[in-house]
């Protein structure tokens, strides 16, 4: 089928703004959006610049807005979207160069709540016991790939940055739901100021944007939860 | 710009990652990647890692040890092998205790199923040996051994493409060169031990399982600067890709009891593995979907088979094998079980082919999956250079990139992600080791010289040639005539194709004249590596005249240990032609068998 494909496109090196550039192709139903990406930078323009990996949602390189919603670019397939396709970079982190972003500031959110597990008991010789329900408990948030799908679809994220945001949240509670851990007091401190948890509205963008379909807004509230009461 | 480290370490995937934790212990240690660290192709490995945990049932490293053997169709260096196996057990522990979530038994303990070619080696039957977590055990490896990372803050340099190896007067490997791929610099990066961790190249056959990042960058670069390259003749169709696309769908599905199924609704794995039939290793039931397909059994006539995981379909054949579970009572399986042991699966055919797996059957196909050649190294990760394994100092590999050989002529499943723990962690320990003692190494002169002079070229020349169209040629080209079935005539034919390509590609041209993020430039770039790997591989599968493990010679379909139980060497002459040699296998712990499933 005929698709028209509209890029938001910037090159820092010639640009002084960002423009949309429009390219039309033939595309299969099935293609994938990174596809048609692909089709325009092998067929049509070379400097078309965007990242990609694994091609299948597990890499997380290639999270971009695609017809308004924060999507994985693999994971989108053209008869989902129809004739008419629009692509722009991630939102609230600065562009670099058409769909590329800066992902510094995502990933210095991420090592800020300590993503790792905190432990100083000498471990058995063998692996720690955990039951298939504790395991169970903080399983959903295991999924996540830190592509910033959900952290840059967040009304409060891009009204402040300073926000941890969705995904730096979603990390902390991989491990404040993990029985195995002991830092959850140290996690909670860090999110319970002015830039935490609290900044969450419950808008619920980061539940529709992530490609993993975690339940975010879920995990944010019980870590709230977790602040108020205790780890339940 | 100049970099100084203790040690470098390329690649940031498991290996990487596991090396760089190790090094940077005793050495002051810097990774570089040209992608972040969590995108590396780690992430995408699904069913599990295979260690000799017995958490389920009865197990030995040592069974570990003879089903690697057996399943590398005896090619493997069986001192390495050990090593693997027995470090295996400790290794998964330290991952638990790193924090991964492996799934869990009903006592609490990490859970385990079955995978191809892993038996009890008394009742020849699958074993359960693969600990997992869901279908996305490497992508919680990933996760777990790059937060170990950074609780160590171990330096990182995101997005940097080693494009050279950096080999001094000395024979000393003093560093490499990185394209900072935001700024478009160079970087010198010197180094007293440099670790390659670059991972595979399955993006030079059209399909495949493998990231677009997999063009085999490290193994070319190493190559290029006079390493050889050892058994690049063996490479992996994984038996169950998605049909068209080439993304897997894990072992695991058969382990959990999911069958093949042809187009005229029979389950054909026991004509060919009458033993463990469905879990028969991936040479052998890649082989088996296509003599299928041949034979005009594909779905339809066409050149794709099922993956069957429908609980009916499961049970069914479970009661006709008489299954059991570790207590004896039968095996069955739910749909409540797919779904919790295999969500990313369900995922993949709901989003590519809008299928849902608990009530319809997968298409699927042989992908490209994995090398088992690569840069050879001695079992401390030490790269070697010659039949005679003397060491280049200060150079080391572990990984995909590398060849220990620890998988011989076939990989079992699981196995890579034990490979990336161990040789990465041997790596990471022998190069700070050997930092600590040594001098810095003398870097060559103008070392950036090259690569810019390389680079300046692509990006000024006029000539016709288009890297996409060359690509795609390539690709096609390896699938036809470099794939499962490989016969004299395909392969000369290969050569003399991949010739005329390597021609044309010093007539390429590209649109992106700019120096920040110029993926067009890097992409030309590494599509010469994938030529020079796609050649090393035509070549050295032309010269072996005999089959082996995922080594299949229609022309000589038997396995000739008298004249080919031997590892090959190729070497990348200055002239550009390929010199081959010969390395002996080290055995030691089983004689070279009849292999039978």
């Amino acid at each position: 089928m005929k698709v028209k494909v509209k890029v938001r496109r910037f090159n820092p090196e010639k640009d002084r703004r960002p423009y949309w550039a429009e390219y039309r192709l033939d595309a299969q139903p099935t293609d994938r959006v990174l596809d048609c990406l692909t089709q325009i930078k092998d067929q049509q323009d070379g400097t078309l610049t965007f990242r990609r990996s694994c091609a299948h949602g597990i890499c997380g390189s290639d999270a971009m807005v695609i017809n308004g919603r924060n999507r994985l670019a693999c994971k989108v397939l053209v008869r989902d979207l129809g004739k008419n396709i629009v692509v722009e970079p991630l939102r609230g982190l600065p562009v670099i160069k058409d769909l590329t972003v800066d992902m510094e500031p995502f990933f210095a959110k991420y090592r800020a709540i300590q993503p790792f597990l905190i432990n100083d008991e000498e471990p058995p010789f063998a692996e720690r016991l955990q039951s298939p329900e504790a395991r169970a408990r903080f399983d959903d948030t295991t999924k996540c790939i830190l592509c910033a799908a959900c952290t840059t679809s967040c009304p409060s994220f891009w009204a402040s940055d300073s926000y941890y945001g969705p995904a730096a949240i979603v990390q902390a509670h991989r491990f404040i739901f993990d029985d195995r851990d002991r830092g959850a007091q140290v996690r909670l401190a860090i999110l319970s100021d002015g830039d935490g948890v609290w900044r969450c509205r419950t808008i619920y963008n980061c539940v529709e944007a992530c490609p993993r379909e975690i339940d975010v807004t879920r995990a944010i509230g019980e870590v709230k939860k977790a602040m108020l009461v205790g780890i339940g | 710009m100049l970099h100084r480290y203790d040690v470098i370490v390329i690649g940031a995937g498991g290996a990487g990652l596991m090396a760089a934790l190790y090094a940077s212990g005793g050495a002051k240690t810097a990774v570089l990647s040209k992608l972040y660290p969590t995108r590396s192709h780690t992430g995408t490995a699904q069913g599990g890692i295979g260690a000799a945990l017995s958490n389920m049932e009865e197990d030995h490293p040592a069974w570990h040890i003879f089903d690697t053997v057996k399943g590398s169709d005896y090619l493997a260096d069986q001192d390495a092998v050990k090593a693997l196996c027995e470090e295996a057990v400790p290794l998964v522990y330290e991952l638990e205790h790193m924090g991964l979530p492996f799934d869990r038994t009903a006592d609490g303990r990490i859970a385990q199923r079955p995978f191809g070619g892993h038996t009890n080696n008394d009742t020849k039957q699958p074993v359960r040996r693969a600990c997992h977590a869901a279908d996305r055990t490497g992508h919680m490896i990933l996760q777990t051994v790059y937060q170990q990372c950074i609780k160590r803050n171990v330096t990182f340099y995101d997005e940097f493409q080693v494009v050279d190896l950096l080999i001094n007067n000395q024979g000393q490997a003093a560093g490499v060169l990185a394209v900072d791929i935001d700024s478009g610099e160079l970087h010198t990066f010197q180094a007293k031990a440099t670790i390659f961790a670059t991972g595979g190249f399955g993006r030079i056959w059209k399909i495949t399982s493998n990231a677009f990042s997999l063009t085999g960058d490290g193994v070319a670069v190493a190559y290029r600067r006079g390493i050889p390259l050892e058994d690049m003749e063996f490479y992996q169709f994984h038996p169950t890709g998605i049909k068209g696309l080439g993304i897997l769908l894990t072992e695991g599905v058969r382990g959990e009891g999911g069958v093949l199924i042809n187009g005229q609704d029979e389950r054909f794995m026991p004509r060919y593995a009458p033993t463990v039939k469905d879990l028969a290793s991936r040479d052998v039931v890649s082989r088996a979907i296509y003599q299928e397909i041949r034979a005009g059994r594909g779905v339809n006539g066409e050149g794709y088979v099922y993956l069957d995981v429908r609980p009916q379909v499961v049970n069914k054949y479970f009661a006709e094998d008489g299954a059991m579970n570790p207590d004896g009572t039968p095996r069955r399986i739910t749909a409540a079980d797919i779904r919790a042991k295999l969500p990313d699966i369900s995922d993949f055919c709901h989003t590519y082919m809008q299928i849902d797996p608990i009530k319809q059957p997968m298409p699927i196909q042989p992908t490209a999956h994995y090398a088992m050649g690569g840069i050879p190294t001695d079992v401390n990760a030490q790269v070697v250079v010659d039949a005679a394994n003397t060491p280049m100092p200060g150079f080391y590999a572990a990984g995909e990139c590398a060849c220990v050989s620890v998988h011989g002529a076939n990989r079992l499943g699981t196995n890579s992600l034990v490979d990336i723990l161990v040789f990465g962690r041997r790596a990471g320990q022998n190069a700070a080791r050997y930092a600590a003692a040594a001098a810095w190494p003398a870097l060559p002169r103008q070392p950036e010289a090259p690569l810019r002079g390389l680079f300046e070229g692509i990006r000024s020349s006029q000539g016709r040639e288009s890297v996409s169209h060359i690509r795609q040629e390539m690709r096609s080209l390896m699938m036809d005539n470099v794939g499962v079935f490989r016969t004299a005539g395909l392969l000369e034919e290969a050569v003399a194709k991949l010739r005329e390509l390597k021609d044309r590609f010093n007539r390429i041209s590209i649109m992106d004249k700019g120096q920040r993020w110029n993926t067009e430039l890097l992409e030309a770039w590494e599509l010469g590596c994938q030529l020079d790997l796609a050649e090393a591989t035509a070549v050295t599968a032309l010269a072996r005249k005999e089959s082996r493990g995922a080594h299949y010679r229609e022309d000589y379909p038997d396995r000739n240990d008298d004249d080919w139980l031997v590892h090959s060497l190729a070497w990348q002459e200055p002239g550009g032609s390929i010199r081959l040699e010969h390395k002996p296998v080290t055995l030691g712990l089983y004689a070279p068998a009849k292999r039978v499933y």
